[in-house]
């Protein structure tokens, strides 16, 4: 009996072993972003599979959840990931500091925009591959505009004056985020147009007069003229309202288009949807212009030759011209200079993507480690000058505090300071 | 005769070891590591290594005013669902302990709440409470009623979660309760009628009396599960807006898998356990003097 248990023991363990050594440069493990690039790969992967024969096994996972799945994994060292899909400004400067990218040496960047590079590498080694950009737009409905007599907003000033006009009991003049962290990437571009900053060489400044003008004009328009309990609105909760018909204008990630054209989604038809530049602020006119997603190697891969060879695969320039084929706005510049492509894309967004690539600024929220806790600092702001339509007398000073504390999370990551 | 083989010698440790080890692995090691995390200063987001740090996570969140603000948000939501709960749920038992047409089909549609997912609930009643295109303010609206901003608003948002919480617990109550009326013996009963007892006064001194042991059971599992809610709240609002429904578990959740800060976190996790522990205790003792 004894003997029968030790010899199953041997005989699993040297199983276990023999398929360990199979799976390793056959068998690799992604995870990748229920976005739609990341459903582009999925159904692109068998393909890969043929060509290379490596085993992809692959999970998708809402944004959040792919952050903390992938935080989780790799702060215990118990990750078996490979390759995976990552938000560059949102947690690349800290898994960079963690050690969980693996340097890219070997890849050939010269495809990519200096400016999509910043948030790619550290120093001079890249350690992911920027996959998708987006940029801030002014979606807004011509139908609305019209019967107002009312031309498209070029700067803040007519932005405000346009959205009281159109403001009526059953359609809100203007919609932008207002929940909070969520709203803080799109509260960027305004303190751009004001002049300010959220974060200089460094340091915090989203308490100085021009960062406060912006957020006033931010809480003022949303308060007088935005959807009732904007303070909780996400993008998922003001593209619905837009589709009904019911918000006049709304600025927000380039990457909704599609979305707000489709027949199949939206009750207004196409034609009746515009889409623009950010209107400028009192000192410049500078929408984001961010890598919103990019995919990277685990450095705690034992299949590092499959997975880049998946890198080099899920980030090629082929499937990046599907992508923009099927409306996602690629970071590689080639693709954008194609004209079989450029064809197939609505020209509004090409337009407006050429005014964010030479105006632009390639961050949407304080670059920073600590982000996650920066944004709630910044999203308290945000709400209390909604609450009080602009009007707050305690804004300035609660940004003093709110400032400190960024500062205070800077200084515990030994990021203060630092360009 | 045959010497008794090892199991047999080692009945009383080998039978109970399955259950053992599962308490100690699955129970107790997380919360003895979590109790060891919250005297380290185990932060993502600074990249250093791990480091004893004593109390300093301690008297960092536990002076924090969120972190109190979470406190009284976590025992006002609680106490308000359960008190609501324990109401309704006990006054369906009673109706439901009689026997009516139609009786089988109640009981069934009651149980419906209780078997769908929580997060399923969240965005259906989010869908419900949109102030503009939602259900509710539109039935308000019909009626004349002033429109509602439900969970997009500081100081609507935890009455709205109320709601939703008592929309899907009440039934567990009900049933606990029910279970608990159908094993009262018929005699107090009659005796009280024949003393000539009105409907109002049997159930005011005799049914209630009877079923408060059961009621208290109900309770305290209704409580402890309402302290740690986190399914509703987080796909409803996620703490907001700003903090508004901010609860102990939201905000643990917010300080390890959005800040990083494990340390701290693992010190409002900790917080939440002793509350928990506390209030179970506390019930426990007074169910053991209803009994007696």
């Amino acid at each position: 009996m004894k003997k029968m248990l030790a010899s199953t023991v041997v005989l699993m363990s040297s199983l276990g072993l023999s398929t360990g050594a199979w799976a390793q440069g056959k068998e690799i493990r992604v995870l990748l972003a229920n976005h739609p690039y990341g459903e582009l790969l999925k159904t692109a992967i068998p393909e890969f599979e043929k060509q290379s024969g490596i085993k992809v096994n692959f999970e998708s996972l809402q944004e959040g959840q792919l952050t903390t799945k992938l935080t989780t994994e790799f702060a215990t060292k118990s990750s078996s990931v490979d390759v995976f899909m990552t938000r560059p400004l949102q947690e690349g400067k800290m898994f960079n500091k963690n050690g969980w990218y693996e340097p890219l040496k070997s890849y050939d960047f010269s495809d990519y925009p200096k400016p999509v590079m910043s948030v790619a590498a550290a120093g001079s080694t890249p350690y992911l591959v920027p996959l998708v950009t987006e940029w801030q737009v002014l979606y807004y409905r011509k139908d609305l505009l019209q019967a107002a007599g009312l031309a498209v907003p070029k700067t803040l000033v007519e932005l405000e004056g346009a959205a009281k006009k159109l403001n009526t009991d059953g359609v809100a003049g203007f919609a932008s985020r207002g929940k909070g962290a969520a709203a803080v990437t799109q509260l960027s571009s305004y303190i751009y147009g004001y002049g300010g900053l959220y974060l200089d060489k460094g340091v915090a400044v989203f308490d100085q007069p021009a960062a406060i003008d912006a957020l006033r004009y931010y809480g003022k328009i949303l308060g007088n003229y935005g959807p009732k309990g904007v303070t909780s609105m996400s993008w998922e909760n003001i593209m619905p309202l837009f589709q009904a018909g019911k918000v006049a204008m709304w600025t927000d990630a380039s990457v909704f288009y599609g979305q707000i054209v489709d027949p199949a989604k939206t009750q207004i038809p196409a034609a009746n949807v515009g889409i623009a530049d950010l209107p400028a602020g009192p000192k410049a006119q500078s929408p984001f212009l961010v890598t919103s997603w990019g995919i990277a190697v685990a450095n705690q891969s034992k299949n590092k030759e499959a997975a880049l060879k998946f890198l080099d695969w899920a980030s090629s320039k082929e499937l990046a011209t599907k992508g923009m084929l099927a409306s996602i706005t690629m970071a590689r510049s080639s693709v954008w200079k194609d004209p079989k492509v450029l064809e197939a894309v609505n020209p509004g967004l090409v337009a407006t993507s050429i005014f964010a690539a030479k105006n632009g600024n390639a961050f949407d929220r304080p670059y920073m480690s600590a982000v996650g806790e920066a944004r709630d600092q910044i999203g308290e702001l945000i709400i209390e000058s909604i609450n009080t339509k602009g009007e707050s007398a305690n804004l300035a000073a609660m940004a003093k505090d709110k400032a400190a504390r960024v500062n205070a999370l800077l200084k515990d990551a030994g990021e203060y300071g630092q360009p | 005769m045959r010497e008794p083989s090892f199991v047999e010698r080692h009945l009383r440790v080998l039978f109970p070891l399955p259950a053992i080890l599962f308490i100690a692995l699955l129970m107790i090691f997380p919360i003895l590591y979590t109790l060891a995390l919250s005297f380290t200063s185990w932060n993502l987001t600074s990249g250093a290594p791990l480091r004893f740090v004593g109390l300093r996570n301690f008297e960092q969140v536990l002076t924090e005013p969120r972190f109190l603000d979470a406190v009284l948000r976590t025992f006002g939501f609680t106490i308000f669902a359960v008190l609501i709960e324990a109401v309704l749920g006990t006054a369906i038992a009673l109706i439901l302990n009689r026997a009516f047409i139609g009786k089988g089909l109640a009981k069934l549609l009651l149980l419906l709440p209780l078997v769908a997912t929580p997060v399923a609930v969240g965005i259906v009643f989010n869908l419900f409470y949109d102030p503009t295109i939602g259900l509710a303010n539109y039935v308000l609206s019909t009626f004349g009623l002033p429109q509602g901003l439900w969970v997009s608003d500081a100081t609507s948002v935890i009455p709205s979660l109320i709601i939703v919480d008592v929309w899907q617990w009440t039934p567990m109550i009900t049933l606990i309760v029910l279970a608990g009326l159908a094993g009262l013996s018929e005699e107090p009963f009659e005796a009280a009628r024949v003393d000539g007892a009105t409907q109002w006064q049997v159930l005011r001194h005799v049914t209630i009396p009877m079923v408060m042991p059961t009621i208290l059971t109900a309770v305290i599992l209704r409580l402890i599960d309402a302290l740690k809610t986190f399914d509703i709240i987080f796909a409803m609002t996620g703490g907001g807006p700003g903090y508004a429904s901010e609860t102990l578990n939201i905000m643990g959740f917010k300080y390890s898998f959005e800040y990083f800060r494990m340390g701290q976190a693992s010190v409002i996790l900790i917080a939440l356990f002793f509350f928990v522990l506390l209030c179970s205790l506390g019930i426990m003792k007074l169910r053991s003097s209803a009994e007696n």
